[in-house]
């Protein structure tokens, strides 16, 4: 969900783009990051666990972490909280420790 | 191989204060920072803040970002901002690596660095602490403060520090519902005033308690926690399940050292500020030779002391290559005595106990 | 209890009013700060000098009540939102104090709004006067309230709904 209405900010909502999760169309706006255009969009999970299979989310939300990473356009660990969303991307949940292909 | 004068790594109130300041003093600076925005945590401040005008008190901290970065550009001749440039490691030979967004890989020499590479968040351990919906108070500030995004229905916070509290504030501002801040302290930790503020909101503050384990399926459902005895060992009988889509953590933040640990520079452990820090001297410069370090990754404090840390490392860095910055002494002497006042009073007694160790 | 919850004592409260004689000669500012911390925007934005900190920033701010004219350019300069307004010169039974209130949506004038009291419950009902939302108070909005006079050291805060 998006802050609307903010007493202290205001948000440059200009230029709306589409992503695509898992082949889903998400619509977001330039300059989001893709973790932040998926939370908005409900997506909370964001990748599995290599051992165990448990669900990964975002924890620090500034490229520290490493919990975010998916696989975005084909390539697998990008940390999506630090990296802006762009017209027509493709992102995808990351199993374990993805594939490079 | 890139070549520079001065490297700063960071973007932060450090790194930029460090950069306005030598760039003043005629230095050529290139700054590194990692994320696509220059102002570090200084973007998603939206509080005011405290010290004293010489820090820009009362100004809220994304205004005070906006303030340096206009400062910067008007020395642009003398400036390079790299943004999206993570630095990687620092060798042997003061060779700097760094990633340009995902693909450009950089070499970079300079005759001096400014480390300020700031801090990150530390984690609680307690079951099911990797669902989805448990995030770092400084994600969800990021989250809702940078991008707008509100971050759940509900939400929990553990750890009643001042960016917890502060952070519950901005939660309630963009009409996210706090049910509890709670603390394992017996004490609240961050300046009451921010705590009243959350107060009078009517959301309760719980000390001596902590999270305990966290429920859900594919992402929080509910959390339990507990009361604490004075020893910090939960009490039987107080375990209370609360239910919520998001858990806060905001238990404090560690420096973001490894870069120093790389280039070889003392460290030393300091519990008050924050973990592993260097050892400095009064200019702030490492046991290495033309390396200085200036905010949180020097050891935790408020982003005014950040403020002030760099300007310090930026004159002397300058000093070291040469420059003569205008009224160097008389400059170093009053940011040393804004830092004195900074830390007088109860609340940075741990800042000066701590800092009274690292001393080379 | 201050330490863990964050809500001021009644004797607390009272010890940072102004004295009843001087509430009842019109606006006065009070400043609600109760420990030492490195802050004193709250001298510099005072035209009037009557607020004092003093050459250590830590020191806990002290207001001059008769330097004091209410003009309430302090209460949207404190990063604590600490400073509030009071007035017990408005009669019938009633005083008006003043709040910053960062939140959306803002009451509108005329408004009846729920007082709240420092932990965050209900006091009484309690009209808006005034929302001075002006550039100078730079996102800290403060809110003229009107409340039964009995009420004057309880409200410390509104809700909309």
């Amino acid at each position: 969900m998006r802050i609307e209405n903010h007493p202290i900010l205001t948000f440059d909502r200009e230029r709306r783009v589409t992503i695509f999760y898992n082949g889903e169309p998400i619509e977001a706006y330039e300059g989001e990051s893709i973790a932040a255009a998926l939370h908005a969009a409900g997506v909370r999970v964001l990748g599995y666990s290599s051992e165990l299979h448990r669900p990964r989310g975002f924890y620090c939300a500034i490229g520290n972490c490493s919990s975010c990473m998916m696989v975005v356009d084909g390539v697998p660990n990008v940390k999506t909280c630090i990296t802006p969303i762009r017209d027509g991307m493709r992102v995808e949940l990351q199993q374990g420790k993805g594939v490079i292909r | 191989m890139k070549r520079c004068e001065l490297l700063v790594i960071g973007g932060g109130p450090a790194g930029l204060c460090a950069a306005i300041n030598a760039a003043k003093a005629g230095c050529r600076v290139t700054v590194l920072e990692r994320n696509p925005l220059m102002g570090g945590q200084l973007v998603k401040q939206t509080h005011m803040f405290f010290g004293s005008r010489k820090q820009h008190a009362a100004s809220r901290g994304i205004h005070i970002a906006e303030l340096l970065e206009r400062e910067l550009a008007g020395l642009q001749d003398n400036v390079e901002l790299l943004t999206s440039t993570t630095a990687l490691g620092i060798y042997e030979d003061g060779v700097v690596t760094a990633m340009r967004g995902e693909e450009r890989y950089m070499r970079i020499k300079s005759d001096a660095l400014v480390v300020a590479s700031g801090a990150c968040e530390k984690s609680l351990a307690f079951e099911g602490n990797d669902l989805p919906g448990i995030y770092g108070a400084g994600a969800v500030q990021t989250l809702m403060n940078v991008y707008g995004v509100s971050v759940g229905d509900s939400v929990v916070m553990v750890g009643a520090g001042n960016i917890g509290l502060i952070v519950s504030y901005q939660l309630l501002q963009a009409g996210v519902r706090v049910k509890r801040i709670l603390d394992a302290a017996p004490r609240i930790g961050g300046y009451l005033v921010h705590a009243s503020k959350v107060a009078r909101m009517g959301v309760p503050i719980e000390t001596s308690c902590t999270v305990r384990r966290a429920f859900g399926g594919d992402s929080l459902e509910a959390v339990e926690t507990v009361r604490l005895d004075g020893d910090f060992r939960p009490i039987a009988g107080t375990e209370r399940i609360i239910d919520t889509d998001v858990l806060c953590i905001s238990v404090g933040l560690t420096p973001l050292t490894e870069l120093l640990a790389m280039a070889g520079c003392d460290m030393c452990y300091i519990p008050q500020l924050g973990g592993m820090v260097p050892k400095k001297d009064e200019n702030y410069m490492t046991s290495v030779d033309k390396l200085f370090v200036a905010g949180d990754v020097s050891g935790i404090e408020e982003a005014s002391a950040a403020m002030v840390e760099g300007s310090i490392a930026g004159i002397c860095a300058a000093r070291a290559l040469g420059h003569e910055p205008a009224d160097a002494d008389a400059a170093l002497a009053e940011l040393r005595a804004q830092l004195d006042s900074l830390r007088a009073g109860p609340a940075g007694k741990h800042i000066r106990d701590g800092v009274s160790q690292t001393a080379l | 209890m201050f330490e863990q919850t964050g809500i001021a004592s009644a004797e607390m409260v009272l010890s940072k009013f102004p004295p009843i004689e001087r509430i009842a000669r019109g606006r006065v500012a009070l400043a609600e700060c109760y420990a030492r911390i490195p802050c004193n925007p709250c001298e510099d934005a005072c035209p009037f000098g009557a607020i004092t900190v003093g050459p250590d920033i830590n020191e806990m701010p002290v207001v001059d009540f008769d330097r004091c004219v209410g003009c309430g350019k302090c209460v949207s300069r404190c990063p604590g939102l600490a400073i509030m307004l009071v007035d017990g010169s408005v009669g019938d039974g009633c005083a008006d104090i003043y709040l910053p209130y960062e939140f959306r949506p803002l009451p509108a004038e005329g408004d009846v709004v729920a007082a709240l009291d420092r932990s965050g419950a209900f006091v009484c009902d309690a009209r808006v006067l005034r929302v001075d939302n002006s550039p100078a108070n730079d996102g800290t909005p403060v809110i003229r309230l009107r409340i039964p006079r009995s009420e004057l050291y309880a409200v410390r805060n509104i809700s909309l709904k």
